[in-house]
């Protein structure tokens, strides 16, 4: 008979209790309430790979598992950080707001406040007007809901398109990144209603808490680890099944998926909307640990990145994806943020900043041709395990 | 025996070259039928027209008691109306197990929210293990098929037909690369097949096909040269200068 899901994939196991393992020590060394070994910054900085990786898992059920090559993953990323932004900004702008206008004499009309409200976000790009997305901005229910809904929708349209046209492989890849660059694009106009390239900032302070940064940070480094460990299991869940045979299945031979009576483009749109609501929720979390958003984050390259991280963690296993993001992610912002030393051959000085990209891209070619397998490949050389799995 | 499958004056080209030329062809119920005729005959893209992937220029195909047009429909609700089809090439998912292959193939609801919770039951195991047995892969369920022998492959792929319980089953080349007493299993396994649903065999090997004690269609440049019994048809002169000659 079947056995449970958890007894057949094992390495989910593995992989939650070291997650759980992970947030206990960041907790422990934390500023927060711990030790103070590990300073807030780098609880932000450990916070944001963690939504990262969440991207990876999805990332690597559309592409490693669906075979489905989108490169616009980090467009529902950001529009999911948008979404939460446009909550936290309002809200927030609105206490200042009413604190500074209650010091005159006569208390201020709702109005008052609107007004104030719409000038203090929208003054950079010279109006005080809200638009209309922002109808429901003061709802932290409703702007919760967007963090899935707008990813979900916009991918359920752009997916239902490409895919009904039979739109496959390098095509389908470019056309997502035509979709990116539109968006990010559109982000950059000031009559986009989302501050232009201002983008939204000040995320990192919640309304109507006090609480320093310290411990702030850690409810988002929690949250982000649960959401991760929720998506993970989810993610496994879905590709250990039959729908998970179905969709490798149309990743190595789609017409005969088709031939076997299923209808392929019926799978991809689900995957690609779900991996998309996936995105948007992991965005929403980086968000407000990144502090601002702008349209540079939804720039087509970011997209490209997530291929890269999880290509060389090796696509078609979730941990895989998880390890290469991680590991990736942090090195590069260890070599971009200028904190790696130069090397000094004295006819030339190495500077990191620079080379970091050259070393991305070689290890990306490399690892492509002589280790498809990734750096979750490594972890069958311990386990001895033939084949792929979760 | 009623109709189960009518084509009539189908034809199709490729950049204007006719592939199929007004080509007719019937199948009964539980029939049957082997189709052979040279390289570039049209047998393929005969299979390929009826099972959706090539669209038809002009013609009819009339499906089943209740007479619906095949044409225009897509690949996948052809397939669910009925009719499986083994590529000439064998095409199983090399990287799932055989008993993964089997249970994809399962005659079971197909849409994305009925699969993502499908939990094989007992019966679905057992039909499973049963079509396994068939097709000689009981001890091999639990292999990863991209280690089976080229036979064994091509059996899976006609365990993954049987399983979808196809009312007309098209059959590209099943004996390519077997030996002959792989090929006399895969004879058994179609003629069992053909007792409860029309199957049409594509082959090359006459011996074969002679195996299959059934009625011939020759095909030859995309339209119908002759069709009987194996000895009718190889004393037709027609025949023998285009195919048997050569
Ligand atoms: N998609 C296509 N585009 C252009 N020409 C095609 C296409 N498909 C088939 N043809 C041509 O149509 C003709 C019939 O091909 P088909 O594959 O049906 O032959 P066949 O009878 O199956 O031959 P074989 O015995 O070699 O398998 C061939 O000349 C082939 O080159
Ligand atoms: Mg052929």
């Amino acid at each position: 008979m079947e056995r449970s899901f958890i007894a057949r994939n094992p390495s989910v196991l593995v992989f939650l209790a070291i997650l759980a393992l992970f947030t206990l020590v960041v907790t422990v060394f934390a500023e927060g309430f711990g030790v103070g070994l590990i300073s807030t910054s780098f609880v932000k900085t450990l916070g944001k790979t963690l939504c990262l990786c969440l991207i990876a898992v999805a990332m690597d059920l559309i592409w490693g598992y669906a075979g489905i090559l989108s490169l616009g993953h980090f467009a529902f990323f950001g529009l999911g950080g948008y979404m939460v932004g446009m909550w936290l900004m309002y809200e927030r702008t609105k206490q200042i707001v009413e604190s500074s206008l209650s010091e005159g004499i006569l208390p201020p009309t709702p109005e008052e406040i609107e007004a104030a409200i719409g000038n203090q976000i929208f003054g950079v790009v010279g109006s005080n007007e809200f638009p209309v997305i922002w109808a429901f901005a003061d709802s932290f229910v409703l702007q919760m809901a967007f963090v899935v809904l707008v990813p979900g929708l916009l991918a359920l349209v752009f997916g239902w398109l490409a895919f009904r046209s039979r739109v496959t492989g390098v095509y389908l890849s470019i056309l997502t990144q035509a979709m990116t660059l539109g968006l990010s694009l559109y982000l950059f106009q000031n009559a986009s209603g989302l501050r232009g390239n201002n983008g939204l900032s000040g995320l990192q302070n919640l309304p109507g808490v006090t609480a320093p940064q310290s411990v702030v940070s850690l409810w988002f480094f929690w949250a982000s680890a649960l959401a991760l460990g929720v998506g993970y299991l989810l993610v496994a869940w879905v590709v250990s099944g039959k729908f998970g045979s179905v969709i490798r299945g149309i990743r190595d031979n789609e017409a005969r998926v088709r031939f076997l009576g299923y209808s392929v483009e019926s799978y991809k749109l689900a995957v690609f909307t779900l991996t998309a609501c996936i995105a948007g929720i992991a965005g929403a979390l980086y968000y407000p640990q990144a502090g601002i958003i702008n349209p540079a984050e939804v720039a087509p390259i970011a997209s490209i990145y997530l291929a890269v991280w999880v290509a060389i963690g090796g696509r078609g296993r979730l941990y895989g994806a998880v390890i290469g993001t991680a590991f990736v992610s942090l090195v590069s912002s260890w070599f971009t943020g200028g904190q790696a030393p130069n090397v000094n051959l004295g006819f030339y000085t190495i500077k990191w900043v620079d080379w970091w990209l050259i070393l991305l891209g070689l290890s990306f070619v490399l690892v492509t041709l002589y280790a498809p397998k990734g750096m979750g490949g490594l972890v069958d050389l311990i386990t001895r395990k033939k084949g792929s799995d979760i | 025996m009623s109709t189960l499958l009518e084509v009539s004056g189908v034809s199709v080209s490729f950049d204007g070259f006719r592939a199929i030329n007004n080509l007719s062809f019937q199948i009964g119920d539980a029939e049957l039928r082997a189709v052979i005729g040279p390289n570039g005959a049209g047998k393929t893209t005969f299979m390929d027209i009826v099972t959706g992937k090539t669209k038809p220029d002009e013609g009819h195909i009339i499906w089943g008691s209740m007479s619906r047009s095949l044409i225009g429909m897509s690949e996948a609700k052809i397939a669910r109306a009925g009719i499986g089809r083994k590529f000439q090439k064998p095409t199983v998912f090399e990287e799932q197990t055989v008993q993964e292959n089997l249970l994809m193939a399962l005659r079971k609801d197909r849409g994305p929210l009925a699969v993502l919770f499908f939990k094989p039951s007992k019966p679905d195991l057992e039909r499973v293990a049963e079509l396994a047995e068939e097709i000689g892969l009981t001890d091999a369920l639990m292999r990863v098929s991209g280690e089976l022998s080229h036979g064994q492959k091509q059996w899976l792929e006609i365990g993954m037909l049987l399983a979808q319980e196809p009312r007309l089953l098209l059959v590209d080349e099943p004996a390519a690369g077997m030996t002959p007493a792989e090929r006399e299993k895969t004879t058994a396994i179609l003629v069992e097949a053909a007792k409860t649903r029309a199957v049409v065999v594509v082959e090359h090997d006459m011996e074969f096909v002679r195996r299959l004690n059934c009625k011939v269609t020759v095909l030859h440049e995309g339209a119908v040269l002759a069709e009987g019994t194996l000895d009718h048809v190889t004393k037709n002169q027609d025949v023998i200068d285009v195919y048997l000659g050569r």
